[in-house]
């Protein structure tokens, strides 16, 4: 039963009893495909597409050594952001962004289980074949207290802090026993490619879950240099973009605008604000037709005169 | 042997028409029958204000949809590896871009010729929040393509995306850096979410039909409003 | 392996270029997306559209 309410004319608007003129719908779909296909083909056929190379340990540690050797021994010692990133990849206090009290990370637990120093270092080198004084290191180490390892781990870091490579990994001496060998059998594992292998391995032959690998090249910094070089940085607007001089995803303009200014650009929970407030814009478009004054902006900015013209023209002429 | 004997409906609180069998099907072919009669579903006809470019980008958008479903399967024949290392998969990979880029064109000047129409009035409200639905599982697609790429943009966006996924807990179901994972969302099930959405949508425009202009007659109420809508 | 990338007719794969204004910083490129996406708006609420022809309901 219709209720009889208010005429509202934001909201309500009289069934059309007027003319009809003839109208073609196969016609018009038919036409719009076709000049689609003929514009997308021709964009293909001037422009193509960009697909620059992925950047894999193996390139990373042969183009920057010192920066996978600098980041592995952060995977060791568990100071890299995938160590203490918190939910899903691991429980570290305090990492997770929190939406006003509310962690959704803490919520959502952490489902990819993800130990840095052994996932990273220590089971890859396990599986190097024949490496009888890297296997001792590596019991060495393992057998160590939590305090001799800590105390390895930072005169590592320290040393590697001026690490060079002149065609081969050199790196001050310092006290840091078996880990010096681990970290340079690491790189050359890495430079051979067999890092790739062991990080995907899934346990069985097929695999297509990249989050291990991925992770700890994003550790390091030659990959955030990479992206700075094609403007790709979050801070360079850079989710719109793409590589090259291609148009990117201009439709995320507003998304990635809200992480360059504050409070987004500065919180520690910047990521969860951003998506916070993207999800009540999106309702509140969603449902403009139900808010007074955003659903009155059409009619007060009457550019719905222009594009009814003829109507208004031919009712003023009927007048 | 029994025979079914079909006894029609006379009569029902929804205003049943005799001769239909009180079936699901029946009922569901009445309910189509009557809310979606061909002429309006195939329309030969349209109202005279019907008469801006404006109107055109609704079809634009659904043949971009159409480019990019097409050249998608071509695309999955050969699987993702094929683009990479072919100059005829390549060349269908740039029509698959390109047609994205041209579909949210298209879709982007739809949604602002529908917003300064106030096109939601009169029972529309659902075609409205539809097409809003369309436009964004159509960025969570392209998202999952970019994702599925297997190169440095994939790379890129995987790792820097998780931030905000896992931030709002879903990452620790839906992992970007999954790529088995993220392709099958891109080319089964976000596809087939986007399909429905406008579906559903393209099927409120044809029932209820495009909206008319607003009544500039100076204070006019119109005797006969459409009954605002709790059905919209 | 053959470089596939010239297999177009312009090569976007160079660096692209940015427009700063204030905190904007975007490509040209998408600029161009974005500016063609409005002049089209534009065109399609002004340019006449053809008459068509009267149909009896």
């Amino acid at each position: 039963m219709s209720r009889s309410r208010s005429f509202k004319p934001d909201r309500d608007v009289a069934e059309w009893k007027g003319p009809v003129v003839r109208y073609d719908l196969f016609k018009e779909v038919t036409v719009a495909f076709v000049v689609v296909l003929i514009l997308a083909v021709g964009f293909a056929a001037i422009f193509s597409s960009p697909d620059e190379k992925p950047i894999t340990l193996k390139s990373w540690s042969t183009a920057a050594p010192v920066d996978f050797v600098q980041t592995a021994i952060t995977e060791l010692d568990g100071t890299s952001g995938t160590a203490r990133y918190g939910p899903p990849y691991n429980s570290t206090q305090g990492a997770s962004q929190k939406l006003g009290p509310v962690s959704l990370e803490n919520l959502a637990g952490v489902h990819i289980p993800i130990d840095t120093a052994q996932d990273f270092v220590v089971k890859p080198l396990l599986t190097l074949p024949g490496a009888t004084a890297l296997d001792g290191a590596i019991a060495r180490y393992e057998g160590a207290g939590g305090a001799q390892r800590a105390s390895w781990n930072a005169a590592y870091e320290k040393a590697a802090a001026k690490a060079t490579y002149p065609g081969h990994l050199s790196v001050p001496s310092g006290s840091y026993g078996p880990v010096g060998l681990m970290m340079s059998d690491l790189l050359a594992m890495a430079r051979s490619g067999a890092l790739d292998g062991a990080l995907t391995s899934s346990g069985q032959l097929y695999g297509t879950d990249y989050t291990k690998p991925l992770l700890f090249i994003a550790d390091g910094q030659y990959m955030a240099d990479v992206a700075g070089n094609h403007h790709l940085q979050g801070t360079q607007w850079g989710m719109m973009n793409e590589t090259g001089s291609y148009p990117g995803q201009a439709w995320l303009w507003l998304y990635t605008m809200w992480y360059q200014i504050p409070p987004y650009s500065t919180s520690s929970n910047g990521d969860v604000l951003v998506w916070g407030t993207m999800m009540i814009l999106t309702l509140l478009l969603a449902l403009v037709p139900f808010i007074p004054g955003l659903r009155s902006i059409p009619r007060r900015a009457r550019i719905y005169r222009l594009i009814w013209r003829r109507h208004y023209r031919s009712l003023s002429a009927g007048r | 042997m029994s025979i079914d004997v079909e006894e029609h409906e006379t009569a029902s609180p929804h205003g049943a028409t005799p001769g239909v069998a009180p079936t699901w099907t029946g009922r569901f072919r009445r309910w189509a029958v009557r809310d979606l009669p061909p002429d309006k579903l195939l329309p030969d006809t349209q109202p005279a204000y019907v008469a801006s470019w404006i109107y055109v980008f609704g079809a634009l958008t659904l043949a971009a949809f159409a480019v990019v479903v097409l050249s998608g399967a071509v695309l999955a024949i050969k699987g993702p590896a094929w683009w990479h290392v072919s100059s005829a998969g390549l060349f269908v990979n740039s029509v698959h871009l390109w047609g994205t880029e041209l579909f949210f064109f298209f879709m982007v000047i739809h949604l602002w010729g529908k917003f300064f129409m106030a096109a939601w009035r009169g029972r529309r409200k659902a075609t409205w929040i539809t097409g809003v639905l369309a436009f964004v599982t159509s960025i969570a697609t392209a998202f999952t393509g970019y994702l599925s790429q297997q190169n440095f943009d994939s790379e890129w966006i995987g790792t820097q995306a998780k931030d905000g996924i896992n931030a709002t807990g879903a990452g620790a179901f839906w992992n970007v850096l999954d790529f088995g994972q993220m392709l099958l969302w891109h080319v089964l099930l976000l596809p087939l979410v986007v399909s429905i959405f406008v579906g559903i949508h393209v099927l409120l425009v044809r029932r209820r039909g495009v909206v008319p202009p607003f009544d500039d007659s100076a204070g006019a109420e119109p005797a006969q409003a459409e009954p605002a809508g709790t059905a919209s | 392996m053959p470089n596939l990338v010239p297999a177009s007719l312009i090569d976007l794969s160079r660096p692209g270029h940015y427009v700063h204004w204030g905190f904007i910083d975007i490509s040209v490129a998408n600029l161009v997306v974005i500016c063609v996406m409005v002049l089209v708006f534009v065109l399609a609420i002004t340019l006449p559209f053809p008459h068509g022809r009267k149909a009896k309901r």
